[in-house]
């Protein structure tokens, strides 16, 4: 169906039940159990995110996972996407698809340039050459541009650009909303299902996030299996030998680098509907190592390892930091004193503040047993229980068996 | 591989998908209506303090959020009930706000106006907080005062210094104690016209975000009005940790006074980086080179050390203040922490207290009926003399210190000493100065 492989559109239906029961899923323990407090993910700016980064993600690893081509600096085309929606909302209104539509233009644009001239440098260099340029546009933005008395301020620097009631908004008047709605739908607009104990909230903007992805996704599997896809994939099993042959290689990474910039606009674009401020801070080099990390974590040059793997990082980023010791005291109460004690000392480095120190344990364990991403780690555990069916090779190899 | 061909029953069924999915949206939003954004329910209402636990201001950070929980406490009916007993209005009983108990979540900004975003929305979207208050950045305070007017909650701003916070960027919503740039310039100038002199040439060195610009602006316009010259501003990353490539050219400037609008972290640094350079020591012009520190806190003052002696500046509130207020605060933060509060600590315990009485005032968390009863309230004995809440910018007038770092100092504590108590009518502006023009407060938001 829909133009896919039978096993493929099964990838997207799976895909979808998440996206559509995620309100569900990522709210497991009652409201107002401790647990809930902690571990309940299923909240509308959360569950936004989850979204976003894996659109995000999904468009990083059409260049990554499918040419090889490491990109440093994919935060700053989610950075331009923002500032781009956040200008519409400010000078147009709060409609969200002139935002969206140009956020995904100018991080376009900005990807052709970017990647018009790092793409003559392959390997490390490449990497280096988008980090600066990134990098170079996070300063921009930080400060140069970003400087009320400078008379161009154009990204309000630290502070991040935001909408004010003096801007402009010529067609603000037409719907009276003030905050970025789709035809007149609040991204903010919220129903709360209680059921039992339990309070489900379906948000809106979150919906209108997991529509787009779904979209991001298809249109990635249809690269994926595409001519453009395999010829993607030959420049980074041997891109000499493409030379050799007498091709171009090119214009073919260039479009994958495009599109993926333009993935990354649609992110930053969304980012900005969904709260609209954009600071300069999505854009800094951390922002980027952040999205190679989430892509490696999740399977890289697999279709659904970039969503796992922005959903995971997301997740520990916003679940993990918020552990602090006065939690831990409360968790190991049950323990005598100095026990308690020394547990929480024992567990405070990994936790709240230092949650990265967990995230970066993990992603070592994920590279050294699982080089394929959580992927692989699916495959296996599948493997366990279908170990009558001879091994037949699969399309979801990760990719770093590919290339050996 | 490749079998894109475009069936008319494939465009269809993409139709019919795309029509479903788009039309999700319209199906769920019933909303929910409670008059205002996550009303309490049940005996708790639930506050968020968002901090930076991390970055150049966590110092500060730190000492913010010992008082906060000093400030529930006190609310809940525990400790020695601190200020509450100084306190002009007479609402605060020891029972909570509206006698419901007071929760609270906190929250890490990071020093960066998008982690402090995120942290402020989960705090409302995911702990339920009907109020946010914290910040120790302008651009952090800026940001999240912008958010919670969008989401309909409170915001009392805890440390922000730039005079945007009320004046350009000011919010139906936001409301904040603390004083500015512009109060610490027209405090700062006549103390230093009567000890430098008129003849002056300075020299900024300005952290590059809307603080820095403003308190630079404002402390530039008040001393070339008493004759001094501005001969260079340069901007600083907020994440700078080594200053001396911006202190090697001041020497060579012809500048005789260095002005660091700097604050926490980054003043620490570049103060020690100068008296490093020798500036302190040098004669320029016939005059002896003078550093000032426009924005002073005994945090900085403890983190420069011996540096800090001698060097000018303001501040908004100094333990060593013999008011009931202040005694009756010190006393209380001294007993449960062992050593006394900062001026950060001091006004964001203020803001909570102001937020809990108006509250009460008003008898409901509505954002709306909140914020009618802080504008234009009047009140005394919270450590800053009597106080007035502009109803036009929501900003505080009060008294601004004018403090110096103390020679000889007696304990660590004892790093400050005041000079001198500028009145608030010396310090205040009209709402419409050109330094705080083009805001727009809007309508208070009551969110859901």
């Amino acid at each position: 169906m829909l133009g896919l492989e039978k096993k493929d559109f099964t990838l997207l239906l799976i895909v979808a039940a998440m996206v559509v029961f995620a309100p569900f899923i990522l709210n497991p323990f009652p409201e107002g159990s401790s647990l809930a407090q902690m571990f309940n993910a299923g909240y509308p700016d959360l569950m936004q995110r989850f979204a976003i980064f894996g659109i995000l993600v999904i468009g990083f690893n059409i260049l990554f996972g499918l040419t090889g081509y490491l990109s440093f600096g994919h935060a700053a085309f989610l950075g331009a996407g923002s500032y781009a929606a956040v200008w519409m909302f400010k000078l147009v209104g709060y409609d969200i698809i002139p935002a969206i539509l140009l956020a995904i233009l100018v991080s376009g644009l900005f990807s052709l340039l970017v990647g018009y001239v790092s793409l003559r440098r392959s390997g490390i260099y490449f990497s280096i050459l988008t980090l600066a340029l990134a990098q170079m546009m996070f300063n921009m933005a930080y400060s140069v541009l970003g400087n009320p008395s400078s008379g161009y301020n154009l990204t309000n620097g630290e502070t991040g650009l935001q909408v004010y009631n003096s801007d402009p908004q010529i067609f603000l008047s037409a719907t009276g909303q003030n905050f970025p709605n789709l035809l007149g739908f609040s991204m903010r607009s919220e129903t709360h299902l209680l059921i039992g104990n339990w309070d489900f909230t379906l948000n809106a903007g979150y919906y209108l996030s997991g529509l787009l992805l779904l979209i991001s996704f298809y249109i990635s599997i249809r690269i994926f299996r595409s001519p453009f896809g395999l010829m993607l994939r030959a420049v980074k099993s041997n891109q000499q030998r493409l030379h050799y042959t007498g091709l171009n290689t090119r214009p073919y990474t260039l479009a994958a680098f495009v599109i993926s910039g333009m993935y990354a606009g649609l992110a930053g674009g969304l980012l900005a509907c969904m709260d609209p401020l954009a600071g300069a801070e999505r854009m800094h080099w951390t922002a980027s190592g952040e999205i190679v990390i989430m892509s490696i974590l999740g399977g890289v040059g697999t279709l659904i390892g970039p969503i796992l793997g922005a959903g995971f990082n997301e997740y520990f980023k916003n679940i993990l930091s918020k552990i602090n010791d006065s939690v831990l005291h409360e968790w190991m109460a049950f323990l005598p004193d100095g026990f308690e004690n020394v547990m929480v000392t024992l567990i405070h480095p990994f936790v709240g503040k230092g949650w990265h120190l967990t995230l970066g344990l993990l992603f070592m364990a994920v590279i050294i047993f699982l080089p394929g991403g959580l992927v692989e780690g699916g495959q296996r555990i599948g493997k366990l229980f279908r170990r009558t069916k001879a091994d037949k090779p699969s399309d979801e190899t990760p990719a770093g068996k590919e290339t050996e | 591989m490749s079998n894109s061909i475009l069936t008319r029953r494939s465009v269809l069924q993409t139709g019919a998908v795309a029509g479903a999915g788009l039309a999700l949206p319209t199906i769920l939003t019933a909303g929910s209506h409670s008059g205002y954004t996550n009303a309490p329910t049940g005996g708790t209402v639930t506050l968020g303090f968002n901090v930076p636990q991390t970055g150049a201001y966590a110092d500060e950070g730190a000492d913010e959020l010992r008082a906060y929980e000093l400030a529930v406490e006190h609310l809940n009916g525990g400790g020695d009930g601190g200020m509450m007993n100084t306190f002009s209005s007479n609402t605060l009983e020891g029972n909570g706000i509206l006698g419901k108990k007071i929760q609270y979540v906190t929250g890490d900004t990071q020093t960066k106006s998008d982690a402090a975003r995120a942290s402020a929305k989960s705090m409302i979207e995911k702990d339920g907080a009907v109020m946010i208050t914290g910040g120790s950045s302008s651009g952090v305070a800026i940001a999240v005062q912008g958010l919670c007017q969008e989401a309909g909650i409170i915001f009392m701003a805890g440390l922000t210094h730039s005079n945007d916070t009320t004046g350009k960027d000011k919010k139906a919503n936001g409301f904040r104690h603390f004083f500015n740039g512009y109060m610490s310039a027209a405090a700062l100038a006549p103390v230093l016209e009567a000890r430098y002199g008129k003849d002056r040439n300075a020299y900024h060195l300005t952290a590059d975000y809307t603080w820095g610009w403003t308190q630079e602006e404002s402390i530039a316009a008040a001393t070339e009005a008493m004759g001094w010259k501005t001969v260079n501003k340069v901007r600083t990353p907020l994440k700078a940790t080594d200053f001396s490539s911006y202190i090697a050219p001041v020497l060579n400037s012809g500048a005789d006074v260095l002005v660091l609008n700097h604050y926490g972290g980054n003043m620490v640094n570049s103060l020690t980086n100068a008296v490093q350079f020798g500036l302190r020591d040098k004669i320029v012009n016939n005059k002896n080179f003078e550093i000032v520190v426009p924005l002073y806190s005994r945090l900085m003052a403890k983190g420069a050390g011996a540096n800090v002696k001698g060097i000018f500046g303001s501040t908004n509130w100094h333990w060593s203040l013999q008011d009931e207020g202040s005694k009756a605060f010190v006393k209380s933060f001294g007993t449960k922490y062992g050593f006394p509060p900062s001026q950060a600590a001091h006004t964001v315990y203020c803001q909570t207290l102001l937020y809990a009485d108006a509250c009460n005032r008003a008898g409901t968390f509505n954002p709306c009926g909140v914020g009618e009863a802080l504008e234009g309230f009047e009140f005394d004995g919270l450590g800053n003399g009597k106080t007035l809440y502009r109803a036009e910018d929501h900003q505080c007038f009060k008294d601004v210190l004018v403090v110096k770092g103390k020679e000889n100092p007696t304990s660590e504590f004892d790093l400050l000493e005041i000079v001198e108590v500028t009145p608030a009518a010396q310090v205040s502006y009209a709402p419409d100065h050109p330094m705080f023009a083009g805001g727009d407060l809007g309508a208070c938001n009551p969110g859901a």
